[in-house]
């Protein structure tokens, strides 16, 4: 896998994790464009697209687009497992994930994602192993940091973006 | 105020940390993110991120911040930088951060270094002695940190100095630690495999790990490595079939079971490899056969992840050595994905079609009608696949078809492709349209290859075509240029400069005027101008004064390359010596070794330069270069184009001693035997493909003309699918085997819904065949079964049908004594009729009955002997007046509508020049025919083909007769009347086994449910045989509480009913590829249900 992106309906990216090197100008450039690209894809068409020389997986969850960059010899659909694996990495770490956790929290999905994914490759795909890595570093945190208030996120989800 | 707090705060870090610091920390971040979402435009985004920006830059550089505070600014900082913003400055601190903070500190570091920092960064080399120090930790959890740092950024030329320590890392009794430093030198082999060649054994290791999530990792490793070099890994192909047995065989902790497909990207892994260490291996192939067909096996449950698993199986298998029965396997499985409604399976199946026409074109032929869809669909995705997919099976039969579709879709048309090119006139056709419409979008080596064709061939043979070109471009220059695309300028100066002079009839002159006007235009970019010039400085010879005249005009230019240009094209036009000289009249030998460069070379060589190596040579020791730069030996598109007066491709000019390069070879110009002409791109094609070693025109007549007549045996199909069915005989012509294969496909797995039993309707609408009296006992039945359908009759009172069966007027309407319930009713529903309320349209007997019924009984005598056998309607009164009496009466024929009227002559007298005009706005009315006269007490027949394109509830007819009793006095009487769907619904006959192969492929579906006749014992068997009476629907089969029932528009789309009883209702399911086809088809059959 070439990375990762996590974006908006409204196109504002809320993750992006890179496993080639490429200049910020470059990355900054290839976010812009495939996030139009996929936006303006229609809910029927199918999750696939070539880009370049890569192959585009995307997957929308609710108002989350999750978008993977591969190579043509790769194999879409189990990309888009792995998409799905790591949404369920992230429902069961938050308990039944949104975008605003994500929001929040991104440095933590982006532990997830570490997990899960190391260099591009699948890592470890049992999800009792991933969360018990993660779990493990976490008891380390203070419980105060852990405990997110549901009052602030409801403010947070009345105001439109 | 929140300054003064906040700086209250960090003086007094000791005071809050246990206590308010960490909540504190999250609620930064949370304002920000708040205060974000909440404005409303980028303006505002911006400087709240400035202000935010400078506020970090603040802390951080201040000594009082602690590290605590310094990870949560980290975690802001990489919030600014994901939205766009440079947070440069507060890198170093994220590597300070990893360095000297605890554990969650170090934590939230390293993930900072590994967001910001690429792998060439300088600061990275800052970060390794914390790596170090991190990899030798007692706690497992700074481990784990830095091996997961090291498996994403990490400064190749410091590997050395980590590698020891991961290495160690393998061995480690922890699994998680074990599997991320395997990762780790994944990396470092991707990087510098150098560095880990001596560690294979290591990972040999690794590959016997008891832990299945290391050994998952290793083959990473493996996967690479084999890739390379697959021969050094064959020993190993025993292994990985075990692994893999162990997995399907679910020997793996449930752990790893995904949707309870057991570890399935290890399995997919194991897939690829295997595929790599058998391609092309019968005996390793022979090791792996009953693994795969185990795979294929298992994956059976109907998800994405199992249909990624069989994406990967059929890939191997057709990769590695063939095995016929695997093959048909991969092949089924081929058919499933490309069936399916599902877009994602689809867009995999025309992958690996693409994949596997390589190894069996006969395998495109069973999907043509689902490829030929696919070429029109909504998702560019899946049209381009379509078109990658046409591209592999291209051959000299079907190019001209491929490459106007491919031209349509935009311009992405390989040059090789038109090497098949049936003639010259289409070939430069082809190519005029490729480069005007790309244009510029081309890769840069298409006009170059297209330039190489024409250059390459012998003068003789090849003149036509240049000739060809030359006109064809002089054409396109006297129109308008402003608009062409910069190559194709620039290919068309080429080939006027080259090749004008075989045009006799052409004025130099002529040519001049046309190539200097180009110069004048503004939007010609200088490179074209240097193309221009190079041109003209061909052409000249006699012609000194145009060129003298545009040197001088040139000579003030500002562009230095077209003045120096200009400077030399006076020269030349005035020195004819020097110009014989340089411009040499007949094409030079090309020295493709290069020869005249040794002395050059080896001058180089001894003043100490490199040798030449291959750039992938080269590339590899970039890293390391510390040596002086070698010799280059650069050249410029525009300085070979003016001076290589035979060939314009850019031979690239590298040294001789580069020799055996493979890129090279196939620039070599010397001997190449020419791709023009070659043979079908198909090794199996080759027999049966006429032979093409010249293009010349007759080959693609003669290979439609193949096409059309293997068209022309079947039964005539409505004009869309004609049309499709056309383009896929000629986009798959050539494919098959034999000249003898059905281009429909083979009979294994045809595609269904063109599938159609051989009926003697389709046949032809000729009579005297003895084919046709054959068949008409078996017509006479379903005549009777038809029957049924008009009458409407349950096929349990066989007895009272047979009155209805003698298809007068009189049974149905006329006979008010009949018994029988449902003929009340459908004179109930005429009735109606003649009372001018609204249209009930039961029954196909709808022709509005205007007047009452006054027709003799044998009317249907005097059909035409070719129709007599159709199943048709009764006869029905449509207009009269004294002196002229119609009626008319359908006949269903499977690919239309016969309207047939019978025009009666009521008086004693001759009526002359009778004329029926029909008109319906809705419908195709194809054939008609006209009387002169009509004898005294006569009644001439006349018919209408009407066909139905696109369904529509109710369609109405009308016209007018036209007729003279006496010459001169014309009388027109009008009628009119109203078809319904129901009239062109024919019934489909399929098997159960094709119903669900066609079920799948279809997309449009409609869902509703149906009332259920329940009066008899069994409401499913009796409703459908109502529908099936109702409409003409065939009931393919009733399994318990459900039934299938097929019909078709004509034999145009088909739409399959699926029915199922749910308690007192009939779920009903309609499927077409018709978006509106179900509901006319559902709105008949309620009407059906209701009104019996």
């Amino acid at each position: 896998m070439q990375f990762m992106l996590l974006f908006s309906r409204q196109g504002k990216l809320r993750l992006q994790k890179w496993y080639v090197p490429l200049s910020d100008k470059e990355k900054k450039k290839i976010t812009r464009e495939l996030v139009q690209t996929v936006l303006a894809r229609k809910p029927k068409m199918c999750s696939f697209l070539e880009w370049r020389d890569l192959k585009i997986v995307y997957k929308r969850y609710a108002s989350l687009y999750f978008c993977c960059a591969i190579e043509d010899q790769d194999n879409e659909l189990i990309t888009l497992e792995i998409i799905h694996r790591y949404v369920e990495l992230l429902d069961k770490y938050f308990g039944s994930v949104c975008e605003l956790d994500i929001i929040f929290n991104f440095e933590k999905a982006y532990f997830i994602l570490d997990e899960f994914l190391l260099g591009g490759e699948a890592q470890e795909t049992s999800k009792k192993n991933v969360l018990k890595a993660i779990e493990q570093a976490d008891l380390l945190q203070e419980v105060s940091t852990q405990s997110v208030t549901s009052e602030h996120l409801c403010k947070c989800i009345a105001t439109p973006q | 105020m929140s300054d003064v707090v906040e700086k209250t705060l960090t003086a007094l870090p000791g005071l809050f940390e246990s206590q308010t610091g960490a909540a504190k920390i999250t609620n930064r971040l949370r304002q920000l993110i708040k205060s974000i979402t909440e404005l409303t435009s980028k303006h505002e985004e911006e400087n709240l991120i400035k202000r935010e920006l400078s506020a970090i830059k603040e802390q951080v550089s201040s000594p009082n911040t602690t590290m605590k505070q310094m990870r949560e600014i980290m975690v802001r900082a990489m919030y600014c930088e994901m939205l766009g913003y440079d947070a440069s400055f507060t890198y170093i601190h994220a590597i300070k951060l990893a360095q000297q903070g605890g554990v969650l500190e170090k934590r939230v570091g390293y993930l900072a270094v590994s967001l910001f920092l690429n792998e060439g960064h300088e600061l990275l080399l800052l970060l390794v002695n914390t790596v170090l120090k991190d990899l030798q930790s007692t706690n497992l959890i700074e481990v784990c940190m830095a091996l997961t740092v090291v498996a994403q950024v990490f400064p190749k030329d410091m590997i050395p100095a980590v590698l020891p320590l991961v290495e160690d890392k393998l061995s480690h009794p922890k699994e998680i630690i074990r599997r991320k430093a395997v990762l780790a030198l994944y990396k470092f082999y991707l990087i510098a495999p150098n560095q880990v060649q001596h560690i294979h054994a290591k990972f040999c290791k690794a590959l016997s790990d008891k832990d299945p999530g290391v050994m998952a990792s290793s083959l990473h490793i493996y996967l690479q490595l084999i890739r390379e070099s697959p021969d050094s890994y064959k020993d190993l192909t025993g292994s990985f079939v075990t692994i893999l047995k162990q997995v399907l065989g679910g020997k793996l902790p449930v752990d790893f079971n995904y949707h309870s497909v057991p570890a399935p990207w290890l399995q997919i892994q194991l897939l690829r490899i295997l595929s790599l260490l058998g391609k092309e291996d019968q005996s390793t192939s022979e090791l792996m056969y009953e693994v795969l067909d185990e795979s294929l096996r298992r994956a059976e449950m109907n998800h994405n992840i199992t249909y990624a698993i069989l994406y990967e199986c059929v890939k191997a298998v057709y990769t590695i050595h063939p095995k016929a029965e695997l093959l048909e396997k991969a092949a089924r499985c081929i058919g499933n994905f490309v069936l399916s409604p599902k877009i994602n399976l689809k867009y995999l199946g025309l992958k690996a079609l693409t994949y596997v026409v390589q190894h069996d074109a006969k395998l495109a032929l069973q999907h043509q009608m689902t490829i030929i869809e696919c070429l029109d669909h909504s998702d560019f995705t899946i049209k381009r696949e379509t078109l990658e997919l046409l591209f592999r099976i291209t051959n000299a039969q079907n190019v001209t078809v491929i490459v106007e579709k491919m031209l349509d879709f935009l311009c992405y048309v390989p040059i090789k492709t038109l090497t098949f090119a049936p003639d010259n006139s289409w070939f430069i056709q082809t190519m005029n349209d490729v480069f005007s419409i790309g244009g510029d979008l081309l890769q840069q080596d298409d006009p170059n290859n297209f330039l190489r064709l024409l250059a390459e061939g012998k003068p003789e043979e090849d003149d036509q075509l240049r000739l060809y070109a030359v006109e064809s471009y002089l054409t396109v220059l006297k129109g308008h240029t402003s608009h062409l695309p910069q190559c194709f300028l620039q290919v068309m100066s080429w080939v006027l400069g080259e090749y004008a002079h075989l045009q006799e009839s052409v004025d130099r002159r002529e040519v001049i005027r046309l190539l200097t006007q180009l110069l004048d235009q503004r939007s010609v970019s200088s490179e074209t101008r240097v193309w221009i010039l190079s041109a003209l400085t061909k052409i000249p010879e006699g012609q000194t004064d145009l060129i003298l005249d545009l040197a001088e005009s040139l000579s003030s230019s500002q562009d230095t390359v077209l003045r120096q240009q200009a400077q030399e094209l006076r020269h030349l036009s005035q020195d004819s010596q020097l110009r014989e000289w340089v411009l040499v009249e007949n094409s030079c030998a090309v020295d493709s070794s290069l020869s005249f460069l040794d002395g050059f070379v080896s001058e180089a060589l001894a003043a100490g330069a490199a040798p030449y190596k291959p750039p992938h040579q080269r590339q590899e020791e970039l890293s390391l270069n510390l040596e002086p730069y070698s010799f280059s030996l650069p050249v410029s598109l525009s300085s070979c184009s003016i001076t290589d007066r035979q060939s314009p491709t850019l031979l690239s000019v590298s040294s001789g001693l580069s020799g055996n390069s493979a890129e090279l070879s196939t620039l070599i110009l010397e001997g190449v035997k020419r791709v023009w002409g070659k043979d079908g791109y198909l090794p199996q094609k080759e027999a049966t493909a006429p032979p093409v070693d010249e293009p010349s025109a007759a080959v693609q007549p003669a290979s439609q003309q193949e096409a059309a007549e293997r068209i022309e045996p079947r039964p005539e199909p409505s004009t869309q699918n004609q049309d499709k069915q056309q383009l896929a005989s000629s986009l798959f012509v050539g494919l098959g085997v034999g000249s003898s294969v059905s281009l429909l496909g083979k009979s294994e797995a045809p595609p269904p819904r063109f599938r159609k039993k051989p009926r003697p309707h389709e046949s032809s609408s000729s009579s005297g065949t003895s084919k046709r009296s054959s068949d008409s006992s078996s017509r006479s039945s379903r005549n009777t079964t038809d029957s049924f359908l008009y009458g409407s009759f349950p096929e349990e009172e066989p007895a009272t049908s047979i009155s209805t069966f003698d298809h007068t007027p009189k049974s149905t309407t006329a006979n008010g004594l009949s018994q029988n319930k449902d003929t009340k009713e459908d004179r109930h529903a005429n009735t109606s009729q003649i009372l001018g309320g609204d249209m009930v349209i039961v029954r196909p007997s709808t022709i509005q009955d205007k007047h009452p019924p006054s027709v003799s009984s044998d009317l249907t005598a005097l059909l035409p002997a070719d129709l007599k056998d159709l199943p048709h309607s009764d006869v029905i009164s449509l207009t009269s007046d004294p002196s002229l009496s119609l009626s008319s009466c359908r006949l269903f024929r499977d690919e239309a509508l016969l309207l047939v009227i019978f025009i009666s002559n009521c008086t004693e007298t001759v009526i002359k020049d009778v004329a029926v005009q029909l008109t319906c706005e809705e419908l195709k009315v194809c054939t008609g025919n006209v009387m002169d006269c009509l004898e005294a007490r006569s009644t001439s027949v006349c018919h209408y083909a009407l066909l139905m394109d696109d369904p529509h509830t109710n369609v109405s007819l009308t016209g007018t007769v036209s007729y003279q009793t006496q010459p001169g006095h014309t009388n027109t009487l009008p009628f009119s009347g109203t078809l319904s769907t129901a009239d062109f619904i024919r019934p489909l006959v399929v098997t159960t086994e094709e119903y669900g192969k066609l079920w799948l492929s279809l997309s449009h579906d409609v869902k509703q449910n149906l009332k259920l006749l329940t009066d008899a014992g069994d409401p499913l068997r009796t409703t459908l045989n109502a529908l099936k009476d109702a409409l003409q629907l065939h009931v393919v089969d009733i399994i318990g509480s459900e039934g299938i029932v097929a019909c078709r528009l004509l034999s145009g789309a088909p739409c399959l009913l699926h029915c199922r009883v749910n308690g007192a209702a009939l779920a009903m399911w309609l499927r077409s590829p018709h978006p509106a086809l179900p509901d006319f088809i559902l709105y008949h059959c309620q009407r059906a249900l209701a009104h019996h």
